[in-house]
């Protein structure tokens, strides 16, 4: 049996999606900027895609601008909001549980003369709107925060920091990071007062290679690509029309039905996380509740590598992430786990279980069969 | 420019009777590196020299490059070719050289010519005198120094045509592949193993290798770095066998046997068992390690001793008095070393102890090992017959 159990890190791309995107490869495979009938065809698929995920979020067409995927959707919220509105202020603010798409250009900027703000988050992962609220000043320009974060699971409440940012400073634009959300949560930018929203394709059985920035039309933003000024400029390059067309597709089957599906992902991580409380020496970080996201489960095994566990899962089919990498040779400890305060001897013990629609109760079973099994086997061989 | 290359070739020169034999190597080497270079080339052998010769245009940055990797070349000239039209011709074709190559350095030279041809009309020191004198006049930052100078001009007058050459690219040394029959590398995948295997074999021996895998402490990946890492070594020592050995089993075994500070020495200990197996099995003469004194708790001198107890082949450790500096640097001139500092575990790390013997005592470590009488040598066969065989190159 096969339980891949990692939908964190990607998913596997739908057959309809696939379908269609061959389709467009082969027949349809005009370029979207040529005037002729196949351009056309092609710059039809973007528009269709377009009007679904306006549609979707509740906000116009305009403001949806198609990306490589969730890093360049980062990358382009921050410095190229950063950029434009530089003269405004130079005060950023994020938190400490960023992923590094986040947290890597905030470095960037910070080499170029932004000072950024890393807010603290309580042990559930969840970020202090106390600290927010003091950190936002007549300086800060944007505020970065994620919806879902990708290591445990926990939960912004992103409504409420946009309450809390716009009362302080009607100016500062809120960038929300929703790849691990979106599909999973109904998110209402206008709503909720984001001004900025990343999605990802490839998180929502789509295409690898895609995503998208919601935009709001009134936010100073500058490219941070250069070219044949696609998509208003904002965004150079030809449009990866099978892959836009193919997260559109993907995004719609998930959104479909979406709070049945959400119920099912819920009963299912309760029953995993039943199966897990019953194993000795096991620890779950951040909440499991309805109150987590739906899909993501992070673990902590006393005495054991998280390397090892994941290789000896890996030889039973299981599939998942390990929370932090750790080897003798470059230890990569989680940023994430060290933030919510997981014990040092845990941090390089530390597992993430994904799981998406398509993961099924024999699965669950079958993974936590295999943790009951190699659990007292693993603990015996360890450095003495 | 150039057209050819001039192979010098060192301690091969010094052999008896047997030097063609080394000579007919390094020709099959050559010419083994170069097939997958973009160009045709001749290579021949006359007068204790070794010429390649492109016909047709060619790459000459790749060739160089795979010359560079052939074990047994100590330099590489790199020739123009001009066809004998007289000394007018041969003079201005020396200038166009001279020009190219030397246009503004401060430097001391010498003309060196050759006649093979012994029916040119000018004999070699009127042509070096001849050159030399014309040289010195259109290159006024160029002074003769005909005891140590800084460029050598040779010119070898051929039959039909002239050869002018002055640089010598460095090749690696050594003795041609193949000349020295074949060893069994014990290949992890850390800086060290990739190294001594890359120097034996610069002795002319022929390389397979074992590696232990352990999984699940050693991941997919760490096995693919060793694949990776053979490859690397396989662009100097030609195709390697690589014996995959899954040692989990027995690492437990003996880890649930044994005391656990002897660990680390009864593993390796069971290694060098399994890879003189292999050797032995399949024509290899000895066993080649990247071991270097003291580096770590297995490599103390008593921990050699120790390891070294149960091989009955010779066993060759190039690095045992290199420093790690040392070992770092031809890591990096062979490209193994990028590759092997990527972050994966290997089987021996995964166990040691905290606090392991430094100073094993070769009986204590003996009687250890009686406790693993019952099931071992089972366990020994049981690896060996599944082991996974990769050929590289």
């Amino acid at each position: 049996m096969e339980a891949y159990l990692d939908n964190s890190a990607t998913t596997r791309c739908m057959e309809c999606v696939t379908e269609q995107m061959v389709r467009i490869l082969r027949e349809d495979y005009g370029n979207p900027s040529s005037l002729h009938k196949k351009g056309m065809d092609a710059e039809h698929y973007i528009k269709e895609a377009k009007a679904f995920f306006a549609e979707n979020l509740k906000v116009s067409e305009k403001e949806i601008c198609f990306t490589s995927g969730g890093t360049e959707s980062n990358n382009l919220a921050l410095i190229g909001t950063a950029l434009a509105n530089q003269r405004a202020g130079k005060h950023l603010i994020t938190t400490a549980i960023e992923h590094p798409s986040v947290i890597n250009a905030m470095k960037h900027l910070e080499d170029r003369g932004f000072s950024v703000t890393y807010l603290p988050v309580d042990r559930d992962g969840i970020v202090s709107l106390a600290a927010l609220e003091e950190a936002v000043c007549g300086e800060t320009i944007l505020v970065s925060m994620m919806y879902v974060n990708n290591e445990i699971g926990s939960v912004q409440p992103v409504e409420e920091a946009a309450r809390i940012i716009k009362k302080k400073n009607a100016k500062t634009l809120f960038h929300v990071d929703a790849i691990q959300a979106y599909g999973k949560y109904r998110i209402l930018p206008k709503r909720m007062g984001i001004d900025l929203l990343s999605v990802s394709g490839h998180k929502l059985h789509g295409p690898k290679g895609t995503g998208l920035l919601y935009v709001n039309e009134k936010v100073k933003i500058r490219p941070i690509l250069f070219g044949g000024d696609q998509q208003k400029g904002l965004r150079s390059g030809t449009e990866n029309v099978p892959g836009i067309a193919g997260m559109a597709e993907a995004a719609k089957v998930c959104c479909s039905g979406l709070s049945e599906k959400v119920d099912r992902l819920y009963v299912l991580k309760e029953h995993f996380t039943e199966g897990i409380r019953k194993l000795e020496g096991v620890f779950m970080n951040g909440r499991t509740g309805r109150d987590s996201a739906p899909h993501i489960v992070s673990v902590s095994f006393e005495g054991i590598r998280s390397e090892v566990l994941l290789h000896a899962l890996e030889e039973k089919g299981i599939y998942v992430s390990a929370g932090s990498a750790c080897s003798s040779n470059k230890p990569a400890v989680s940023r994430t786990l060290q933030a919510i305060g997981v014990k040092k001897e845990l941090l390089g013990s530390t597992l993430r279980f994904s799981f998406s629609f398509e993961t099924t109760k024999e699965e669950i079973d079958y993974c936590l069969e295999a943790l009951a099994e190699l659990l007292p086997v693993l603990r015996r061989y360890v450095r003495r | 420019m150039f057209q050819a290359f001039l192979i010098k070739y060192g301690e091969i020169g010094v052999k008896g009777k047997n030097r063609y034999v080394f000579e007919d190597a390094l020709v099959a080497r050559m010419k083994r590196v170069l097939a997958p270079v973009d160009g045709t080339f001749k290579i021949t052998k006359e007068q204790g020299r070794i010429y390649v010769e492109a016909e047709g245009p060619f790459d000459y940055e790749e060739t160089v490059a795979a010359l560079q990797r052939v074990f047994g070349i100590v330099g590489i000239c790199p020739v123009v070719l001009a066809e004998d039209q007289g000394f007018e011709a041969l003079s201005r074709d020396v200038m166009d050289y001279m020009h190219r190559m030397y246009e503004r350095a401060e430097k001391t030279f010498k003309v060196h010519t050759r006649r093979a041809n012994k029916n040119y009309p000018m004999t070699s020191p009127e042509v070096n005198e001849e050159i030399g004198g014309r040289i010195l006049e259109e290159f006024p930052n160029l002074t003769v120094d005909v005891h140590d100078p800084e460029i050598m001009l040779h010119i070898e007058l051929r039959s039909g045509h002239v050869n002018i050459y002055s640089e010598v690219l460095p090749g690696p040394g050594g003795m041609p592949l193949g000349t020295n029959g074949r060893s069994m590398l014990l290949l992890s995948g850390g800086i060290d193993s990739p190294v001594a295997g890359y120097m034996v074999a610069r002795r002319g021996v022929c390389v397979d290798a074992v590696y232990f895998h352990a999984p699940p402490y050693t991941s997919e990946r760490a096995k693919e770095k060793v694949v990776d890492l053979a490859k690397k070594i396989a662009r100097y020592t030609g195709p390697i066998r690589l014996h995959v050995i899954n040692f989990t089993d027995i690492q437990m075994y003996i880890y649930d046997r044994c005391p656990h500070d002897e660990l680390t020495i009864i593993m390796r200990r069971y290694m060098m068992r399994i890879a003189q197996k292999i050797a032995e099995d399949t024509g290899c003469l000895a066993l080649i390690t990247g071991e270097s004194i003291g580096q770590v708790a297995s490599q103390t001198v008593p921990s050699l001793a120790a390891t070294n107890d149960v091989c009955t082949l010779p066993v060759f450790r190039p690095l045992i008095a290199f420093d790690k500096e040392d070992i770092v640097t031809i890591a990096k001139k062979i490209d193994t070393y990028e590759t092997s500092i990527l972050p994966y575990e290997d089987c021996c790390t995964t166990f040691v102890a905290k606090h392991p013997v430094t100073k094993p005592q070769v009986d204590r470590i003996r009687r250890s090992e009686l406790l693993l009488s019952e099931k071992i040598e089972e366990m020994v066969e049981e690896a060996l017959s599944a082991r996974e065989v990769l050929e590289i190159s």
